[in-house]
């Protein structure tokens, strides 16, 4: 096992350097001057060229790599062009909220898709059946800006429950140490904070839960009627196991690496997601940042989210591969 | 020959010997690809009459008649500039199949490409191929997309060849790995005997071999593209105003949503079905032309 752990992060080096030679060429590829481009109607020529010193465009590509490169394992990803403040600084204030956010999704997502999927199986072609499928086709299609919007419209403008936007009420109080709210106000046993944090989270998370909810649902279903039809549950009923243990300990631990796969792909589209989820509901983490970044063309921020965004994608993929062993021990490392 | 002959006779009748066709007939009896055929078709003609369904001229604005909720003459309503809702939509769908077709269209000409050299010849162009292809899969995909309109500058041109690039890698992967289990195959091997080349195998053996596949992802991806072209122009990076796209309507929507929900309401419709009926259409589709996949 830990020499297969070694050997994936081993492989992963080829992909994570293929990654940050895409994020560095960003810069290279932008038509024109970068350095005119992100400056824009603020370059004067003393600028520009201060930009280009700083960031060290004259210099040839493989040195300007090279530097980037090798800045990155310290934590150096440059910095704003807006504020001046380190990038990695900026994205780790930000970062917390997307966790939070995406964390939250994908709890709804589990909660909700996987019963849904196993009764859906248990009881193939009934009414529950054809309905959850139903709703689960209508998730993978549905834009969830669009769904955001409306839930706002619904719960916020109309019904007045839930609050719109943003992390925390004005006034309420709440001292940072994870920057997780849910989590700081459960250590800080800040009951107020915590009701005001949850609240906020719902909606957002809600929307963004739309479309994993739905595949983690089908995925579900299928790997369970599959699971459903071979003989050792056939066995199990017959020596007079009742249905739901067969269900729960027989069935459902074998039909569960495709869905742990799917629940893990489903986290880098959360990531994807909070990007769309984070801008209607002025929700301040990286995914917003990001967006803002881009139309403000400050391409240091732009270049670390991505990387910084890319990196935990490919870092959850092998959580994901690794967990397989403990749910099946048939899966030998090697 | 006579013996050629009895064999061909002996062999039970199906109801039609041809594959596609037999899937064709599935689709038909598929009620969720039957129901996606209908979508798509009520989006086609809309898209292909816009000039004869839209009461209104879809970037008309009318000041006086801002906001203004449905009635029987918007049926959909008004929008801030005073624009016809309902006509913008209808225009819009002009723009949301075409951004569907034409960077799925090019995502499969690349990735098709590149996943037959990969899988046919093998070896060092297909590890260079495939790594790369990996690479671009550790991002994020609409990540990756906002990634190259940030590049390129925000326009739907950009946001289309946006989208065309993140959705190689699928038809590359698909592809490639119906090439290499296809290339070992006897009526390759056949082929070369009798002396076809490379590109002949490849578009006459190939290529028809690893269709079915291929169709339902491009079906599936199209789905995804309008979705994809979608959120682009929400976030302003792709259509720019006053471009009736369904995405950036929505955009335009979010300041008034407490004055005029409507507004957001017709065009997020929109966008749901069209991406509805490509997704119908390739589940349907899919047990169509995979019958083992049935109830799976």
């Amino acid at each position: 096992m830990v020499n297969y752990i070694i050997k994936r992060l081993l492989a992963l080096i080829p992909i994570i350097i293929g990654v940050v030679l895409i994020v560095f060429l960003m810069i290279h590829l932008i038509p024109g001057d970068p350095a005119q481009v992100m400056l824009g109607e603020r370059g004067t020529e003393e600028a520009l060229a201060a930009l280009r010193e700083s960031m060290g465009l004259n210099d040839p590509l493989y040195v300007q790599f090279w530097r980037y490169i090798s800045k990155l394992p310290r934590g150096d990803f440059g910095r704003s062009i807006i504020s001046n403040n380190p990038v990695l600084l900026e994205i780790s204030h930000r970062f917390p909220a997307t966790i939070e956010l995406s964390v939250f999704a994908m709890i709804f997502a589990v909660l909700i898709g996987i019963p849904a999927g196993i009764f859906a199986s248990i009881h193939q072609n009934s009414w529950f059946d054809n309905l959850s499928m139903s709703f689960a086709l209508i998730g993978v299609s549905m834009p969830i800006f669009w769904l955001g919007l409306m839930l706002i419209w619904l719960f916020a403008v109309v019904l007045g429950w839930l609050p719109p936007s943003s992390r925390l009420s004005v006034g309420i109080e709440l001292n940072n140490i994870t920057n997780l709210y849910v989590l700081d106000s459960l250590i800080q046993g800040n009951w107020p904070a915590l009701w005001d944090s949850f609240k906020h989270l719902l909606l957002p998370s809600a929307a963004l839960a739309t479309i994993p909810m739905a595949i983690i649902a089908r995925m579900t279903r299928s790997s369970m009627l599959e699971v459903l039809r071979q003989d050792y549950i056939r066995t199990a009923y017959a020596k007079g196991l009742s249905g739901r243990i067969v269900v729960y300990k027989h069935a459902l631990k074998n039909a569960l690496v495709p869905i742990i796969t799917v629940v893990g792909l489903q986290f880098g589209v959360l990531l994807g997601g909070a990007i769309l989820t984070e801008t209607i509901f002025s929700w301040p983490g990286l995914g917003r940042y990001l967006v803002n970044a881009i139309y403000a063309r400050d391409y240091p921020v732009v270049q670390g989210g991505i990387l910084f965004f890319s990196i935990t994608f490919v870092f959850v993929n092998l959580i994901v591969d690794l967990s397989y062993g403990s749910i099946d021990p048939r899966i030998q490392y090697d | 020959m006579t013996t050629d002959g009895t064999a061909v006779k002996n062999r039970p009748r199906k109801k039609s010997g041809n594959p596609w066709l037999e899937a064709g007939h599935r689709l038909k009896k598929s009620k969720i690809g039957m129901a996606g055929v209908v979508i798509i078709g009520i989006l086609l003609l809309v898209a292909l009459f816009a000039p004869l369904l839209a009461p209104y001229s879809p970037t008309e604005q009318n000041i006086l008649f801002r906001y203004q909720p449905p009635s029987s003459e918007h049926w959909l309503g008004t929008d801030e500039m005073g624009r016809d809702i309902l006509s913008r939509i209808i225009y819009g769908s002009r723009i949301s199949l075409r951004v569907g077709l034409i960077s799925i269209s090019l995502a499969l000409l690349m990735g098709v490409t590149l996943g037959l050299i990969a899988g046919f010849y093998g070896g060092f162009l297909d590890m260079v191929i495939m790594r790369f292809m990996d690479i671009m899969l550790a991002f994020p995909s609409i990540l990756l997309a906002i990634a190259i309109v940030a590049i390129l500058g925000p326009q739907l041109e950009n946001a289309m060849i946006a989208i065309a690039i993140i959705n190689v890698p699928r038809f590359a992967r698909i592809i490639r790995s119906s090439a290499l289990s296809l290339k070992e195959n006897d009526f390759i091997k056949a082929a070369r005997a009798l002396g076809a080349g490379d590109f002949r195998i490849i578009v006459n053996h190939l290529l028809p071999n690893a269709m079915a596949p291929l169709i339902v992802q491009t079906t599936l991806s199209i789905a995804t593209a309008i979705l994809e072209a979608a959120a682009l122009s929400f976030l302003g990076l792709g259509a720019q105003p006053p471009s009736p796209e369904w995405g950036a309507m929505l955009s335009d929507a979010r300041s008034a949503l407490q004055k005029a929900p409507w507004v957001a309401t017709f065009p997020g419709l929109a966008i749901f079905f069209g991406v509805l009926g490509f997704n119908l259409l390739g589940d349907g589709l899919r047990d169509a032309l995979d019958p083992k996949m049935k109830n799976a």
